[in-house]
């Protein structure tokens, strides 16, 4: 529609503000918004589209990103306060690319602190919404970017994935979400977590958004040794063709015990559709399974010990007011600026790499997650994409689960191990039960995004896309839904 | 240390002279205002990633070569995290269990005997920043930071247990400075920091093959405080031992002024570095013929070229390790013998008057102002007669001073000129007498001509005679 000028770049951009006017008071899936400079980036696309000079499909395309990328002159928190007037003097990569593709910023969104949490109830300011059910999380740590896109307060969203990050709010949300390969986007200017497992993915509305999206975003980058040296495949040119002969695979140890009755409803629709769609579904079997939470819960916090030690109040972000020497200031600041599950973390990970611990604890989880990675490659011998629910539960409500963190953790145990694995997964909406979306998940081997992008899209030509009640009736606050087979958004697929 | 013998072993960090940092481009400029060289990923700014300076990698070979090491095919980077201001990070990228190099050596001479020292490992890691504090770091109100070091890239190099006294740790620490200076990968200036040392010893009763409990020792910013810390911690464990006490492990701080070493931490406050593997740098696969390539650039080493000296221009094995200690004084060494082609002669003015005055004036051979043409022309002086050795001291002094042409000092500065118009006069009039023609060209207006009398008086009185003088007294004759 933009390409051809039904609908301007500024217009589409008053359209998304004039949704955060109405919605964002009872949502808050944003921490900044950044009206006036996203104004000048719609001026700007709208120059460039009367030219007739388009970048790339995301021209104009109002977006948003999770408070852990970094932005020039635009405050990245991290949902933190040891972070709350930090303002990066450089973009992340990812970041830059998208203003080199011509799309408009329209600000920062709330999440977990420093990503750790699966409810954004983490965030050191306030929780996010989720727009099916104010009641409920948006799920997280990328619940405000998932949350925004579920209420029309942006078109497409970044958000970042380091357990389920991304996969788990798109779930909770009714939206997809996917984690790339790890390499396949740089990870320049993301603030850590963990950086062996931190990935940053697209969250968007449709299965092609979210293709055209991770295009723009993917590639080597210099500035990060990590990511991974590959031609970026236009993903959204073979979305359609199909699933004939497609292989997948079910592992058991997802579809069992602990998922709740609903979601597995859901999941088992979707095995109908893909083998009416001429795939053939299979059981499988990921043996080390039950060992990817405790890995994960030994690596992730070992790292982000480590990743999380540079906020003493020395150079940037929060300080303590009053301190005797550098020491009381390291561990006030530090006491001050944390919140409880960023500390709980902390003494998890550095307790794991003390000295007498390392090899039963760190040493060990890095083994485990060596045959976790074997359990993949040997299911991928056998078939195309494995499918999973994304999360054992739909959206749970608010204070549900704060007192319990092992209880929280548990809402990843579906998405942890492909971060382990670091290989690509993406959340597609695949139905609803008791009027809340549910997620599944396909994974696939390294770099096969498009592939995930192409099954996942076959999903959605079936069960439609899912519009939260929110975005349909911005002015209604209640939890009624509406699934539709259709476009849901103001903004066409020909952009 | 009757009875006892040390068993000592060196850390030292020496700084590669690269011209950006080890993880960002950043400049390495040694002096520069502070935190004038920073950038967000030598900051550790939230966000930022480190790429490893593919020229910090290459010099760090040629420094392990050099030291005969093995170089690793595969080798990674960790992290070594304690809190401390002047770590942008809090941890420092650094190489734990899979250095670079390993299982190199050295060979030092200690009167007159060669022992070869064991170099256990080489690794790659980044500088941190420096702490600029107000007094004294127990009373300063506050501290300020200074992170143009910050990511300055560092090599370590590990020695094994090998030394047995303090003057074998400082020839091995002035060896090892020597060696890395002939690579050209570091300057070595302890004074800049940019090459430092830590030292671990303990002692035991002769004989004995067990270790002692050892100390550490920093705060080392010389080869002189090398020595005495090792003297004074040394016969200070020995007399721990004979009271009748225990050593205790920790790490002490040598206190220069008060010539003893302190407790600095004990075992007990030691940090736990929780080392573990960087992850935001993929593992470095270090490819052979790139290992050969480096090999081939290395440049005639120490000991090889003071064999060389010693065969090919004839000089005691103490003369020729004199020249060859470092690079740049061996270059000007040969640089002189091709204007000057007789070794022994050029060796005892380098090494005694000319390395006086530079020691006296803290000049280096590379900023020497007597450029070795001009000492060629000097020693060429005395040879013919024109000075005396004993000038050619007070002229070499001038030349030092200067930078100037040592004939051209002889002949204006007058350094053995003749002033005396008595002594002179004889002269002048014996060449005017001896060129009537040149005296008949000048009287008719020919002012060049008196130049050439002029030469003719320098050259009878050998340069000695003061040109003013000889050109007044010409012209008063010739009038």
């Amino acid at each position: 529609m933009l390409v051809k000028r039904e609908i301007g770049a500024v217009e589409l951009l008053q359209a998304v503000l004039r949704r955060i006017d109405e919605v964002e008071d009872r949502v808050r899936a944003y921490i900044t918004v950044t009206r006036e400079e996203a104004l000048q980036q719609a001026r700007e696309a709208d120059r460039m589209l009367s030219r007739g000079e388009v970048a790339s499909p995301l021209v104009g395309i109002p977006v948003a990103l999770k408070d852990n990328l970094c932005t020039i002159g635009v405050r990245t928190t991290c949902a933190s306060k040891i972070l709350y007037n930090f303002v990066p003097p450089y973009d992340a990569t990812v970041v830059r690319r998208l203003r080199d593709a011509g799309a408009v910023l329209v600000g920062k969104t709330n999440m977990d602190e420093f990503a750790m949490g699966s409810s954004t109830e983490n965030s050191a300011f306030f929780p996010t919404r989720n727009p099916w059910d104010l009641g409920r999380v948006p799920g997280g740590s990328s619940g405000g970017s998932a949350a925004a896109v579920a209420a029309g307060e942006a078109v497409m969203a970044l958000g970042s994935d380091t357990g389920g990050s991304i996969r788990q709010p798109a779930a909770f949300c009714g939206v997809v979400g996917l984690k790339p390969t790890y390499g396949a986007v740089s990870r320049y200017g993301l603030v850590a977590f963990a950086s062996s497992l931190d990935q940053i993915g697209p969250i968007t509305r449709d299965v092609e958004d979210c293709a055209l999206l991770l295009r723009a975003i993917a590639g080597h980058d210099p500035l990060d040794t990590t990511s991974a040296r590959f031609e970026v495949p236009d993903y959204a040119s073979s979305l359609e063709d199909g699933l004939r002969g497609f292989r997948v695979g079910v592992p058991r140890e997802y579809a069992g015990e602990g998922i709740d009755a609903g979601v597995r409803d859901v999941l088992m629709r979707v095995i109908g559709l893909l083998e009416e769609m001429g795939a053939v579904v299979e059981e499988t079997t990921l043996p080390h399974t039950p060992y990817a939470l405790p890995c994960y819960y030994l690596i992730a916090p070992a790292e982000a010990s480590s990743n999380l030690a540079r906020y003493d109040g020395v150079r940037y972000g929060y300080r303590t007011r009053d301190a005797e020497d550098v020491v009381d200031m390291f561990m006030k600041t530090r006491s001050e600026g944390f919140g409880p599950e960023v500390k709980r973390r902390i003494m998890l990970g550095t307790y794991a790499l003390s000295a007498g611990y390392y090899d039963a604890y760190y040493l060990k989880a890095l083994k485990v997650r060596t045959l976790i990675k074997g359990d993949f490659d040997r299911a991928f011998e056998d078939y195309d994409v494995l499918l999973a629910p994304t999360s054992p539960t739909p959206a749970f409500r608010l204070g549900e689960k704060t007192a319990d963190p092992l209880q929280m953790y548990l809402s990843d145990v579906c998405t942890l191990a492909v971060n382990l694995a670091g290989i690509p997964a993406i959340s597609v909406p695949g139905g609803l039960a008791d009027g809340l979306p549910v997620g599944v998940q396909f994974i696939g081997r390294p770099f096969a995004e498009g592939m995930l992008l192409r099954v996942a899209y076959c999903v959605e030509r079936r069960v439609g896309t899912f519009m939260a009640p929110l975005a349909r009736d911005p002015a209604a606050a209640g939890c009624a839904y509406h699934g539709s087979g259709g476009d849901t958004a103001g903004r066409g697929k020909d952009g | 240390m009757s009875g006892y013998e040390a068993v000592i072993g060196l850390e030292v960090h020496v700084e590669l002279k690269t011209r950006s940092k080890i993880f960002c481009s950043s400049s390495t400029e040694f002096g520069a205002d502070p935190n004038s060289h920073v950038c967000p990923v030598c900051l550790g700014l939230p966000g930022v990633l480190p790429v490893v300076n593919r020229q910090v990698v290459a010099y760090a070979i040629k420094a392990a070569l050099a030291l005969n090491c093995e170089i690793a095919g595969f080798c990674k980077f960790d992290r070594k995290n304690y809190y401390y201001p002047d770590m942008p990070k809090n941890y420092q990228i650094s190489q734990y269990d899979l250095p670079l190099a390993r299982n190199g050596y050295l060979e030092i001479d200690v009167d007159g005997r060669r022992k070869r020292v064991g170099i256990v490992r080489l690794h790659m890691e980044e500088d941190t920043g420096k702490l600029v504090h107000q007094g004294t770091i127990t009373t300063t109100p506050y501290s300020l930071v200074d992170y143009n070091r910050a990511g300055v890239p560092l090599i370590e190099i590990v020695s094994a247990p090998d030394l047995r006294t303090p003057e074998e740790a400082r020839a091995y620490m002035e060896k090892l400075r020597s060696v890395i200076q002939y690579t050209g990968v570091s300057d070595c200036r302890m004074e800049e920091g940019s090459l430092r040392c830590d030292a671990n010893v303990s002692v035991r009763p002769i004989g004995s093959r067990e270790l002692g409990v050892k100390t550490e020792i920093k705060n080392l910013n010389s080869f002189r405080s090398l020595q005495r810390a090792l003297a004074y911690e040394i016969q200070r464990q020995i007399e721990v031992l004979e009271e009748g006490g225990r050593i205790v492990q920790e790490t002490r701080t040598w206190d220069e002024a008060r010539e003893v070493t302190l407790t600095m931490r004990t075992k007990e406050e030691a940090h736990d570095y929780r080392y573990f593997p960087e992850p935001d740098l993929v593992p470095l696969v270090i490819d052979r013929a790139w290992v050969e390539e480096i090999r081939r650039t290395l440049p005639e080493l120490p000991d090889a070229r003071r064999t060389r000296f010693m065969e090919q221009y004839g000089l005691s094995a103490y003369d020729a390790g004199v020249l060859t200690a470092t690079r740049e004084m061996a270059d000007y060494f040969e640089e002189c013998l091709q204007h000057y082609p007789e070794p022994k002669t050029v060796a005892n003015w380098v090494m005694g008057d000319l390395s006086r005055l530079l020691n006296a004036a803290n000049v280096e051979i590379t900023a020497c102002r007597v450029r070795p043409a001009q000492l060629g022309q000097m020693l060429r002086l005395i040879d013919r007669g024109i000075i005396s050795g004993k000038i050619g001291k007070s002229l070499l002094e001038e030349m030092f001073a200067s930078g100037r042409d040592p004939e051209e000092i002889v002949r204006e500065k007058g350094l053995v000129q003749i002033t005396d118009e008595g002594a002179l006069v004889a002269v002048v009039d014996e060449v005017i007498a001896a060129n009537p023609k040149v005296v008949e060209d000048y009287r008719k207006g020919k002012e060049k001509a008196l130049g050439f009398l002029v030469g003719q008086v320098m050259k009878a009185t050998k340069g000695k005679a003061s040109p003013e003088v000889v050109n007044r007294l010409l012209r008063e004759r010739l009038h």
